[in-house]
């Protein structure tokens, strides 16, 4: 499995010392590398081959950097390109002059449109609009039903109206139907769920081009499965070709997929991606972060994904100090460690935040142990920094074996446990140090965290 | 950080960070395997853009890689051994090569006692088209004049158990249910006794869709095939992973995970139809050894087939 292309580059170009530009000899085998990586993360080989045209054009006859090693100076070439065909962050849906606009979900099956459809109407109603929903899947079984359940669950407007036969003219009349209820029930933004359909269904695609012509939408969104493989420039090509798509959704990010799927749909449309879906629940979308993706792809993990979330939960005044003190190692008391500990328990599955962590450098490895981790061993550590005394939260060198002791019996657990901990703690403290350092911020080369 | 704060400790304490890294690097310098160009020693006729082109269309067909190179390689032995003449020639043994990882791979599934319901599990990452391919099977056993008993275990997402519903009523099937929301571990026990006192020849049981890297969710896939062991000795007989053609090298990882949490005993692989050639399972046969068992080509109830593999390599040149 691809585990870490810069350290592949690393050694692709220990060649080059001494070398004073990069030519297209001393760059064959590191582009050989980025083309392995990029294809073991699902991007289209055909696509790969026009980024790897594109690094080498850059690179050859640029001067070997004093400041990055010869293999950073390559990634930094390929992370800006790839981040440049992704575009800029775009969570941003245009909106009709005139009211209701219309947005209009397209798919293969199973992609998550209706999902999203929900997610959608959750994230414009916590904006201040009034969407109404709507689904014009009268094919698939209980499709309807499906959006009924989740516009419930959201407490979003939906407008059912009656099926009779299951064609187009249906899916038709129920579009049209529904942008009137928007209009008399105040709605300004009507999403329109559709049935999932394959690029090469004729018949429906048409379907999908009268419903274009008939609700003359504002957006068109591609809902496309993150673990989609090579034949993603396939179907959004056809999509494109039959509807102009005006951007693209990516779902179940939530998973291990690399995504590479990303940078080929935006290469054959041309089309922001302007969300991620990150689970099943209605609140589960995000916006669309070009940079992480890229990281994610060239598997250095997701991190800023999991600062963010870390944001969302976690008071940000406390998490700058805490990351200040941190990095600094020494100001990081076990009081804060207790504050960190609470903090991580409110964020949710510590599962799948470790699988947003980085599969390369400090965290190298750690994604295989999510598994193990104990959650019920949050608790205890826990009940054993409870047991402290503030003071020896504030000053672990004072907490000697008769405390130890003391701790153990008033947290339920054994001294070795709390050995263990104060252990951990002390490693904790090393490492940070070592993070705050230029060198190990250099060594996750463009990850931007902060301070570092 | 997180690890070091709920990790089993000691364990993992060794090895610093340098060694870690050291680690890695050892790592992917084992990966480095022969590079495909390294496969140029055939005749004349064969050039490299011809190896280029069967490169292509294995990579484009979403083999992966390692597979790839794999296979290629193998075939450059063979070469070296049997003089391949030209291009034709080079294509048929590619195909057997393939073949041969596809037919490897053809474990068979537990055999239900007699006189007990033979209980299928469906699983699978989150719209791959579990409940379908459930209405398909269930077309295919009543029509070969089975008892045919679905159980609706996906509790969870919105309208999953009358998406079912629907599937049941179109091929004449029971569905046994619970309300949204109930325990998938409570719905399964009652399906399989029921099927258990009306001797149903098949109960086919639809999970909520997954992701492979969830693992309370994984758990719980593990706690419904207890639940079934405790009732119907040897259940599940059948565990199906049903898998989108579309999927890239992702579907690696997920037969890898749900074969261990829930022990895949097959794959469906559905959505045939589309122009993605699901060659993934070429890869999961290769590492894991997990037969396909059927694949889906389309959303009505006669759209399964049973797969044949020789058809499949043929269809990844097509
Ligand atoms: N984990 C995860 N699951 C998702 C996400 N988005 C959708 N899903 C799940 O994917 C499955 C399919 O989602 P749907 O919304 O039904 O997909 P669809 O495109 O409407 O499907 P059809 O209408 O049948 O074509 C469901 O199980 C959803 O819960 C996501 O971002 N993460
Ligand atoms: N073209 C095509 N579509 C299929 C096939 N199998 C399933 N589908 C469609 O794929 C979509 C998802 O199918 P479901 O059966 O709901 O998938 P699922 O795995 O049960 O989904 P969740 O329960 O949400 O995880 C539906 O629109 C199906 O009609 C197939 O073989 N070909
Ligand atoms: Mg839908
Ligand atoms: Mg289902």
């Amino acid at each position: 499995m691809f585990e870490n292309l810069q350290e592949k580059l690393q050694r692709a170009f220990k060649t080059l010392r001494g070398q004073a530009v990069l030519n297209e000899e001393n760059i064959g085998e590191a582009l050989r590398e980025i083309r392995l990586a990029l294809l073991e993360a699902d991007v289209n080989f055909k696509v790969v081959k026009q980024i790897i045209d594109h690094i080498q054009e850059k690179a050859i006859g640029q001067q070997v950097m004093t400041a990055l090693s010869p293999g950073e100076q390559v990634i930094k070439i390929l992370r800006d390109e790839l981040v440049e065909t992704l575009g800029k962050d775009t969570a941003k849906l245009k909106f009709a002059s005139q009211p209701p606009t219309v947005v209009l979900m397209a798919g293969l099956q199973g992609s998550g449109k209706t999902t999203t459809s929900g997610k959608l109407a959750n994230w414009l109603k916590n904006g201040g609009h009034r969407p109404l929903l709507v689904s014009v899947d009268v094919y698939r079984p209980a499709a309807r039903e499906q959006l009924k359940v989740v516009a419930q669950a959201i407490k979003a407007h939906i407008y059912e109206g009656e099926v009779g036969e299951a064609n187009t003219a249906t899916v038709e009349r129920l579009a049209k139907e529904a942008r009137k209820e928007a209009i008399i029930s105040g709605c300004d933004v009507l999403i329109v769920d559709t049935a999932g359909r394959l690029h090469i269904d004729d018949q429906l695609m048409e379907e999908m081009q009268s419903l274009k012509r008939l609700m003359n939408p504002s957006e068109i969104l591609f809902v496309a499965d993150a673990m989609t493989g090579q034949d993603a420039v396939r179907s959004a090509d056809e999509f494109h070709k039959k509807l102009s798509l005006t951007g693209v959704v990516l779902t179940k990010m939530d998973g291990d997929a690399r995504g590479g799927a990303a940078l080929s749909i935006r290469q054959v449309t041309g089309q922001p991606i302007k969300f991620i879906g990150v689970g099943e629940k209605y609140d589960a979308l995000e916006p669309f972060h070009p940079d992480r993706i890229v990281s994610r792809i060239l598997g250095m993990g997701d991190i800023l994904s999991l600062i963010e979330r870390a944001e969302s939960q976690i008071d940000k005044k406390k998490a700058d100090e805490m990351a200040s003190k941190m990095l600094s190692g020494d100001g990081f008391s076990l009081e804060d460690f207790r504050d960190q500990l609470r903090q991580v328990k409110k964020m949710g599955s510590i599962q799948s935040l470790m699988g947003m962590l980085p599969s390369i450098g400090p965290f190298a490895g750690l994604q295989k142990h999510a598994d193990k981790v104990d959650e019920g061993q949050l608790n205890r550590v826990e009940a054993i920094i409870n047991s402290m005394t503030q003071h020896e939260r504030l000053h672990h060198e004072v907490i000697n074996g008769s405390r130890r002791k003391r701790i153990a019996r008033g947290s339920g657990t054994n001294v070795q446990e709390v050995n263990n901990l104060l252990r951990q703690y002390a490693q904790m403290r090393k490492m940070f140090k070592q993070m705050g350092k230029p060198s190990f911020a250099r060594r996750l080369a463009g990850m931007k965290m902060p301070g570092m | 950080m997180i690890q070091t704060l709920f990790g089993s400790l000691d364990e993992q304490q060794k090895p610093s960070f340098l060694e870690r890294m050291k680690e890695a690097v050892t790592r992917t310098r084992e990966n480095l395997s022969e590079r495909i160009e390294e496969v140029v020693s055939f005749g004349k006729e064969i050039d490299r853009s011809t190896l280029d082109d069967l490169e292509a269309t294995l990579i484009a067909a979403d083999l992966g890689n390692a597979t790839t190179r794999e296979v290629l390689g193998k075939l450059r032995e063979k070469a070296d051994r049997k003089q391949i003449k030209d291009v034709s020639e080079l294509k048929r043994l590619l195909k057997e090569e393939l073949l041969a990882i596809l037919v490897a791979s053809n474990t068979q599934p537990v055999k239900a006692v007699d006189g007990t319901p033979e209980v299928i599990l469906v699983v699978g990452v989150n719209g791959t088209g579990k409940t379908t391919t459930i209405g398909k099977l269930s077309q295919v056993f009543r029509s070969s004049g089975k008892t045919v008993l679905l159980c609706a275990a996906d509790t969870f997402r919105a309208a999953a158990i009358e998406q079912l519903e629907i599937w049941g009523q179109r091929t004449g099937t029971e569905v046994i249910r619970t309300k949204p929301g109930g325990d998938p571990s409570a719905v399964l026990f009652d399906a399989l006794q029921a099927a258990s006192a009306r001797k149903t020849d098949y109960v086919i049981v639809d999970t909520a869709g997954r992701l492979h890297t969830k693992t309370n969710l994984m758990l719980e896939l593990e706690k419904m095939r207890r639940t079934a062991q405790r009732i119907i000795p040897g259940a599940p007989h059948e565990t199906l992973l049903v898998m989108d053609a579309t999927t890239g090298q992702n579907g690696l990882q997920q037969a890898r995970l749900f074969t261990e949490a829930a022990g895949v005993t097959g794959i469906v692989l559905t959505k045939l139809d589309g122009t993605a050639k699901g060659g993934v399972v070429v890869a999961i046969s290769r590492e894991l050894g997990v037969p396909v068992r059927y694949v889906g080509v389309g959303e009505k109830a006669g759209d399964l087939l049973p797969f044949d593999p020789r058809e499949f390599v043929e269809s990844l040149f097509a």
